[in-house]
């Protein structure tokens, strides 16, 4: 099977502090992969090794094989959508202005059928009332909801969520939580930085659990929610567990 | 419908805050108020009451005379330009004018697509048709420009060139590369620590020592020139201000969408820190505007400049407090218009 991320043994540190130890992994095209682990664990650092928004010093990731370095980047960002914790939506563009402005001026997509694609996202996360509203307009969960969908637009091969449900008030969860789940069953690569166990059970085929910089655990939902090998896991689980 | 509910509450505050005062504070109210009145009735009598407006004569009556500034109001608004000439002058400003209410209606996207347009081409058009000699219109020459004219000229050229000079100099502050932001930084230190009087005598006294013996620049663009550059280092700090004010989040949400650098910059990043700093902009403006009266130390008559000269004409003699209240009336106003306008840009935002 083809590998749609791979890292290899990847260093990072912030000054004394050590972010990322010798962090491996790798992922076929339509997997899906949840990463957990306590906060400040290197979770999100990780994730945004991946297109580059955080470099790393030591080691490679290669995106459908392709080393990320400054020269490609731009292109193989353009492939993969991300999802933000504070969604970042565009505050002084309207709902479809965000969704088209990659697509005409990255991609070149001619702004007629830029919309098309635009309204047809909007449609598949539920939001196509709110075209011509503008971000501050929207709650927390619909604004996510449009993030998903901007990154969409783009036509990505892969989906990186970091967080997209910590930042939502509890009953705005599910809603996001749903368009992901649909989005996984479209036979999408996707990795996913989330607290949400009920999701890593339904959609992840591998759930990676990190402590400290380190990749600590690797397996299916199964063997890590009835399994869990390391103390830490198992203490991280009863927490998460007893919480919800 | 909110508005007017907005203002209902606030009148009814007043009010209450009127009646719930303490017998003392009433009585210190009252007598403000009356001191107050003490000191605007006499004005109101000086400048109303007893004035006088009619005729062309110099005045009979103990009030102000109006009449000192009819007789000379060509000159306050265009200084000494041809009478014969004056739609020129009166076309650019309404150019000009054309342009500030475009702004004013226009989305703030679009307005920021025009912006370059305007920044450019309405400088060179404004210069093209007061000096005439580039549309085969009779050469009037910038000596003879004057009044109001000259002070929105001054303003509105300096300020077409100080917002892209300056856009660049918060750009290269904030650059990685240490000897563009060096640059910057000196480039911006220097100028906002030099008075605007400095400048002006330096463009105009200095400058011609310097440059080669024969190369012959006109007084005016010197002063644009020296303006711009001063003007550039203030708009060069706000707009940075504006700039660290966009979350880095967003910088960030651009760059993963494939967004090259200048598309961050100028279709996520810029939009939002311009907006955010709309306020500090026209105050920068409106500083702008009153500093051009400074200009009469380099020999130029600017809407001060051509009061202060009517002053000291012989028949006139004695009407300069009409000279100078009917000049700060008018700095006034286009300052009140400006902070409105700056008001209204405010509203428009969706941030």
């Amino acid at each position: 099977m083809t590998l749609a991320i791979e890292m290899k043994h990847i260093e990072k540190s912030y000054g004394d502090f050590h972010a990322l130890k010798n962090v491996s992994l790798s992922l076929e095209a339509g997997k899906k992969l949840v990463v957990c682990g306590p906060s400040g664990s290197g979770k999100s650092t990780l994730i945004r090794c991946i297109n580059g928004l955080e470099s790393f010093d030591e080691g490679d990731v290669l995106i459908w094989g392709e080393r990320l370095e400054p020269k490609k980047m731009q292109k193989l960002r353009s492939e993969m959508g991300m999802v933000f914790q504070q969604f970042n939506l565009f505050p002084h563009l309207t709902v479809l202005e965000n969704l088209t402005l990659a697509p005409i001026w990255v991609q070149n997509t001619p702004k007629a059928s830029a919309e098309a694609r635009a309204k047809e996202m909007l449609e598949r996360v539920k939001m196509i009332d709110h075209v011509h509203k503008f971000p501050s307009q929207l709650s927390g969960g619909q604004q996510q909801r449009i993030a998903i969908a901007r990154a969409l637009c783009m036509n990505p091969k892969i989906m990186l969520f970091d967080e997209p449900t910590s930042a939502l008030d509890p009953e705005m969860i599910k809603e996001v939580l749903d368009v992901m789940l649909e989005l996984a069953v479209t036979g999408m690569t996707m990795v996913c930085v989330t607290h949400e166990m009920g999701f890593a059970r339904q959609a992840a085929d591998r759930i990676i659990f990190m402590d400290a910089g380190e990749i600590i655990e690797e397996g299916t939902p199964e063997e890590f929610f009835s399994h869990p090998k390391t103390d830490r896991a198992q203490l991280f689980l009863s927490q998460i567990l007893h919480q919800a | 419908m909110s508005e007017l509910r907005v203002l209902k509450r606030v009148k009814k505050i007043d009010r209450a805050a009127w009646f719930g005062q303490t017998t003392l504070q009433k009585v210190i109210n009252g007598v403000l108020i009356l001191l107050l009145l003490a000191c605007l009735v006499p004005v109101f009598k000086w400048a109303v009451i007893d004035a006088q407006i009619r005729g062309s004569e110099r005045c009979v009556t103990e009030g102000a005379c109006w009449v000192f500034i009819k007789v000379r109001l060509l000159t306050f608004a265009f200084g000494f330009y041809e009478t014969h000439e004056l739609w020129r002058p009166v076309f650019v400003l309404s150019m000009w004018t054309l342009a500030l209410v475009t702004i004013f209606r226009a989305s703030y996207n679009f307005t920021l697509k025009i912006l370059p347009f305007f920044i450019t081409l309405l400088p060179l058009l404004s210069w093209g048709l007061l000096d005439g000699r580039w549309f085969g219109l009779p050469y009037i020459e910038t000596a003879k420009w004057g009044g109001l004219l000259l002070s929105l000229m001054i303003t509105l050229v300096s300020l077409s060139m100080a917002f892209p000079l300056g856009l660049l100099l918060a750009l290269g502050r904030m650059s990685r590369l240490p000897l563009i932001k060096a640059g910057s930084v000196a480039f911006i230190e220097l100028w906002r620590g030099v008075p605007l009087i400095a400048v002006l005598f330096m463009s105009s006294v200095m400058l011609p020592l310097v440059l080669p013996p024969g190369t012959e620049v006109d007084k005016l663009i010197r002063v644009f020139v020296g303006v711009s550059l001063f003007t550039s280092a203030y708009l060069a700090e706000v707009i940075r201000s504006g700039l660290n004010g966009v979350p880095k989040g967003q910088g960030e949400a651009a760059s993963a969408l494939g967004l090259g650098a200048r598309q961050r910059l100028f279709l996520v990043v810029l939009p939002q820190a311009l907006q955010a700093v709309i306020p500090s902009l026209v105050n920068s403006c409106i500083s702008l505007f009153k500093d051009t009266s400074l200009v009469v130390v380099v020999g130029m008559f600017d809407l001060l400049g051509t009061v202060q000269q009517a002053n000291t004409d012989p028949y006139w003699l004695g009407y300069s407090t009409e000279g100078y209240m009917f000049a700060g009336l008018i700095y006034w106003g286009v300052c009140f218009a400006l902070s409105r306008f700056s008001l209204q840009l405010e509203k428009v935002r969706n941030v």
